[in-house]
C-alpha cells in the first residue's frame, strides 16, 4: 500500500484534485441552470429540488430569441470552419507541393499579416462592411454571410503553416504515382492528399468552430438584429443588464451553448492532442 | 493541337467563373453609380486576375492561393492598411465626413427664417427622384432643387404642370416622402434657401454664418467674429471658440504624440502596458507551469485512468471561453457569489472591485480556462520525446530531476516555443477574458480618460473607439499600431529563438 502511493497514489491525488478545481464552475452551472430560484444566492445550494423551468424560459420567453442565437452560432461556426479548412488546405497544397516565385515571400508575408489581430482592426472592419452593405448588402453590414467572409479572411496563416506542415509529411512519391497514373493535380489534391491529412482538417475545423464561437467583438459589431446574433453576443446582453435575475436562465444557455463543443472535444481528443503539440493554440 | 473534350469539371469551373463575372459585373456597375473609384478599379483589377488564372492551364499554384489570398486581402490586409491610415488623422465624432459637407452642415445649423419673408405658395416637383419646388410667381414659374439653385422655367401650353420635365407630386407621394420633403433646402440665388413645412407654402431661410469660399472662413455677421481652419480639421475663432462639426484630416503624427507625450493619456497608457505585458506573461508562465506539472505526474503510460483524467481536464478548455468568464464574473460576486458565499463562509471580499484583488482574479480565471490547454501541449510533447533518451540518462545514473532539467526541458521547450508565443500574443489581446469579467474596471477614479485597472491594452482600444461619448477613431487606430508594433517585435524575437533552438 505504502509503496503504491509513493508509486501512484500521489499522482491520483494530484490529478483528482486537479479535475476538481477544473470542474467545480462547469458543476456549479449545471446546478445553477436547474435551480428553481434562477439568482445567483439561491443557485449556491447546488441541486436542490431541481427543475427545468431556465430551459423552458429560455426557448420560450420573448425577450431573448435563444434558439435564433444558438442556430446562427452554428451556422456562422460551422460554415467558418468548413471554409477555413477549405481554403487552408488548398493553400497548404500550393505551399507544400508546388515550387513557385514568391513562394518563401508568400509564407513570410502570412505570418506577418496574422500578426496584427482583425480585433485590432474593428473600426475599419466597420466601415468595410457598412460600405458593403451599399454594393452587395448580402455581405454587408448585418448579414451572418458578411461576418463568415470577414472570419474567412484570417482563414489562411496560422492553418495554412500547421497543414502544410502535415502535408509535408505525406510522401511525394503517392502524389507522383497517382499523376503517373493520368491523375491531374486537382484529383491527386481530392482523392489522395485531403483522405491522408484528414487528422489536421479534423483539427483546424474545431479550432476554428471554437473561435467563431468566441468571438464576441466584430459578432456584435456585424449583427446588430437580435435574431441574427450568435450566442456570445446575445448571452452576454442577457447578463450584463442584471446578473442575478437571469442567471439561472443563463446558466442553462451556457450548457446547451457550450454541448456541442464539449462533446466534439471529447471524440475529438486524439486528433487535438496530436494537432496541438504541431503547434497550434485556442485563439 | 490537343482535342479537349468538355468534361464535367470544365463546365463546372466555367459555371462557377460565371457566376463570379456576373457578379463582378453588378457590383462594377453599383460601385460606378456611387463614383467609389478606388473600390472599382479594385474590384476589376481582381476579377481579370481571376479570370486570367482559372482560364488558363498554367499557373496551378495560383489556382489554389487566390480565393484563400483575395479574403486575406479584402478583410484582413485592406483592414490592416485602412487603420494605418486612420492613425493619421483625426477621424472621430465630429470629424466624420469632408470639408465640404462640414461647412454645409454648419451653415444649414445656424439658418434660421428670414424675418418679414413672406411665406410663397409653392408645389413639391419631382423628375428623375430628384425632389424639387416650383414656384409661379409674377415673373413666371421658377424650378429648384437641392443641387440646382432656383430658375427660370418655360412652361409649356401656358400651365406650370409639365414645366421642363418636372412633374407634379401628388398627395400620397408627399405623405410618403414628408422627411425628405421637409429637409429639402432649394437655394434662391442671392437670397438663401427655400423651405417648407408643410408642401404648400415654402419660406426664406437664410443662415446666420457666412462662408467665404475664397478666404476659407466663417463669419458670424452679428458679432463679428470670423471662424479660420485652424489646420485640424476645424473652424476657429481666435477666441478659442469651435464650429461644430469639424471634419476629417491629416494630423500626422499627433496621434501617437498624444498616447506617447500627454500625461493625461502617457499615465494610463503606461500603466495599462505594463499590466498588459504582466497578464500576458504571468498567464502563459502560470498556465504552463502547471501544465507541465499534471502531464509530468499524470503522464505515466502505466497509470490507470489517464485518459479519464484526459477528458475531464480538457473541459475548461472546451467550455467556450466567453461563458466562462461571466461564469466566474458571478462565482466571484462579493456578496452572492458561491466563492465568498460559500468557499469563505461568508466573506466579503471585493474579488472583481479593489485593484489588486480584481488583477489576481482576472489572471486566476485565465489560468483556469488555459492550464488544460497546457496539460495537452505538455503530454503530446513529453510523449514525442524518445524514451531510450531518458533510459540512457537514467542508467547512466541521473536523478529524475536532472533527466527533467537537462534532457525533457529544453527539448520541450523547443518544440513548445512557437506556441508558447503564439499564446503569449493572444493573450496580449484577450479581450473577452476582461470584458466579461471585469470589464476592464474597477476605474481609475484619477484618470482623465475611462481606464480601470484590469484593462489590456485591446480594451482601452475598444474604449476609445467605441465606449464613452466622444469616440476617437484616429486615437484608437493610432494605440493599435503601437500594439501591432509590439506584438510583431515580440514574436518576431521569439520566432527566431525557436529557430535557434531547433537548429541547436
Amino acid at each position: 500500500m505504502g509503496r503504491w502511493f509513493l508509486r501512484y497514489g500521489w499522482r491520483h491525488l494530484v490529478g483528482a484534485a486537479a479535475v476538481v478545481v477544473a470542474l467545480f464552475p462547469l458543476v456549479f452551472v449545471a446546478a445553477a441552470s436547474v435551480n428553481p430560484s434562477g439568482t445567483l444566492t439561491g443557485s449556491n445550494d447546488l441541486f436542490a429540488d431541481p427543475t427545468a423551468e431556465h430551459y423552458r424560459t429560455l426557448f420560450t420567453d420573448p425577450l431573448h430569441p435563444f434558439g435564433s442565437w444558438f442556430a446562427n452560432s452554428m451556422a456562422v461556426g460551422v460554415t467558418t470552419a468548413a471554409g477555413s479548412v477549405f481554403l487552408g488546405a488548398c493553400a497548404a497544397y500550393a505551399f507544400s507541393r508546388f515550387r513557385f516565385r514568391g513562394r518563401r515571400a508568400g509564407l513570410l508575408g502570412l505570418v506577418f499579416v496574422q500578426l496584427f489581430p482583425q480585433l485590432l482592426a474593428y473600426v475599419a472592419i466597420f466601415l468595410l462592411l457598412s460600405e458593403l452593405k451599399e454594393v452587395f448588402p448580402a455581405i454587408g453590414l448585418g448579414s451572418r454571410l458578411g461576418l463568415v467572409m470577414v472570419y474567412l479572411g484570417g482563414a489562411l496563416g496560422v492553418n495554412t503553416y500547421l497543414m502544410k506542415g502535415f502535408f509535408d509529411t505525406v510522401p511525394k512519391e503517392l502524389d507522383e504515382s497517382a499523376q503517373i497514373d493520368g491523375a491531374s493535380h486537382a484529383q491527386v489534391f481530392f482523392r489522395v492528399l485531403l483522405p491522408l491529412v484528414a487528422p489536421i482538417l479534423v483539427v483546424v475545423a474545431l479550432f476554428s468552430f471554437v473561435a467563431t464561437l468566441n468571438d464576441f467583438v466584430i459578432a456584435g459589431l456585424v449583427l446588430t438584429d437580435p435574431d441574427q446574433q450568435t450566442l456570445a453576443v446575445g448571452l452576454y446582453q442577457l447578463v450584463s443588464y442584471k446578473l442575478g435575475q437571469n442567471w439561472g436562465v443563463f446558466a442553462a444557455g451556457a450548457l446547451i451553448g457550450a454541448l456541442p463543443v464539449l462533446v466534439l472535444f471529447q471524440f475529438l481528443q486524439r486528433f487535438i492532442v496530436s494537432g496541438l503539440t504541431s503547434g497550434a493554440v485556442k485563439s | 493541337m490537343a482535342a479537349r473534350t468538355l468534361s464535367g469539371a470544365v463546365v463546372a469551373k466555367l459555371a462557377v467563373l460565371g457566376v463570379v463575372d456576373a457578379l463582378a459585373v453588378y457590383g462594377l456597375v453599383a460601385l460606378g453609380g456611387r463614383r467609389s473609384w478606388w473600390l472599382f478599379a479594385a474590384m476589376l483589377v481582381g476579377t481579370a486576375a481571376v479570370n486570367v488564372i482559372y482560364l488558363g492551364s498554367r499557373r496551378v499554384p495560383a489556382k489554389y492561393l487566390a480565393p484563400g489570398v483575395i479574403l486575406l486581402l479584402v478583410y484582413q490586409v485592406y483592414v490592416v492598411l485602412y487603420t494605418g491610415y486612420a492613425a493619421f488623422t483625426n477621424y472621430g465624432d465630429g470629424h466624420n465626413g469632408t470639408k465640404q459637407d462640414a461647412v454645409a452642415a454648419i451653415l444649414a445649423a445656424s439658418e434660421t427664417r428670414v424675418p418679414g419673408a413672406t411665406a410663397r405658395p409653392i408645389r413639391v416637383v419631382e423628375r428623375d427622384g430628384e425632389l424639387g419646388f416650383l414656384v409661379d410667381g409674377p415673373g413666371g414659374a421658377r424650378v429648384g432643387s437641392a443641387v440646382r439653385p432656383l430658375e427660370p422655367v418655360a412652361a409649356p401650353g401656358g400651365g406650370v404642370a409639365g414645366a421642363g420635365g418636372w412633374r407634379t407630386l401628388p398627395y400620397g407621394e408627399i405623405v410618403a416622402r414628408q422627411a425628405e420633403i421637409t429637409a429639402l433646402r432649394v437655394p434662391v440665388p442671392g437670397e438663401g434657401n427655400l423651405r417648407t413645412s408643410d408642401a404648400v407654402t415654402a419660406a426664406l431661410y437664410r443662415s446666420t454664418l457666412r462662408y467665404d469660399g475664397r478666404a476659407d472662413t466663417v463669419t458670424d455677421p452679428r458679432t463679428g467674429v470670423t471662424y479660420r481652419d485652424d489646420g485640424h480639421g476645424r473652424f476657429a475663432a481666435p477666441g478659442g471658440a469651435v464650429l461644430s462639426p469639424g471634419w476629417k484630416v491629416f494630423v500626422g503624427f499627433e496621434n501617437f504624440l498624444t498616447v506617447l507625450t500627454d500625461p493625461s493619456i502617457r499615465a494610463p497608457f503606461l500603466g495599462v502596458l505594463v499590466w498588459t505585458f504582466a497578464f500576458a506573461g504571468l498567464s502563459v508562465g502560470l498556465t504552463f507551469a502547471i501544465g507541465l506539472g499534471l502531464a509530468l505526474v499524470l503522464g505515466r503510460p502505466e497509470l490507470r485512468g489517464l485518459r479519464v483524467y484526459r477528458s475531464l481536464l480538457v473541459l475548461p478548455y472546451a467550455f467556450p471561453a466567453f461563458m466562462a468568464a461571466i461564469l466566474w464574473q458571478g462565482l466571484l460576486n462579493p456578496d452572492h457569489g458561491f466563492v465568498n458565499a460559500v468557499l469563505l463562509g461568508g466573506g466579503h471580499l471585493p474579488w472583481l472591485t479593489d485593484p489588486w484583488l480584481a488583477k489576481l482574479s482576472v489572471l486566476a480565471v485565465n489560468v483556469w480556462i488555459g492550464f488544460p490547454y497546457m496539460f495537452l501541449i505538455c503530454t503530446g510533447a513529453l510523449q514525442a520525446i524518445p524514451p531510450a533518451l531518458t533510459e540512457a540518462a537514467q542508467i547512466d545514473g541521473a536523478s529524475p530531476w536532472r533527466v527533467l532539467r537537462e534532457i525533457k526541458l529544453p527539448m520541450l521547450l523547443a518544440s513548445t516555443t512557437p506556441v508558447l508565443v503564439a499564446t503569449f500574443a493572444f493573450n496580449f489581446n484577450n479581450f473577452n477574458v476582461i470584458y466579461m469579467l471585469t470589464g476592464g474596471g474597477p476605474r481609475d477614479a484619477r484618470s482623465p480618460v475611462d481606464v480601470g485597472s484590469t484593462d489590456l491594452l485591446i480594451s482601452l482600444v475598444y474604449k476609445l473607439a467605441f465606449g464613452g461619448s466622444a469616440r476617437n477613431y484616429g486615437l484608437a487606430c493610432a494605440v493599435s499600431i503601437l500594439i501591432f508594433a509590439v506584438i510583431a517585435a515580440i514574436s518576431l524575437a521569439g520566432f527566431r529563438r525557436a529557430r535557434r533552438l531547433e537548429a541547436s
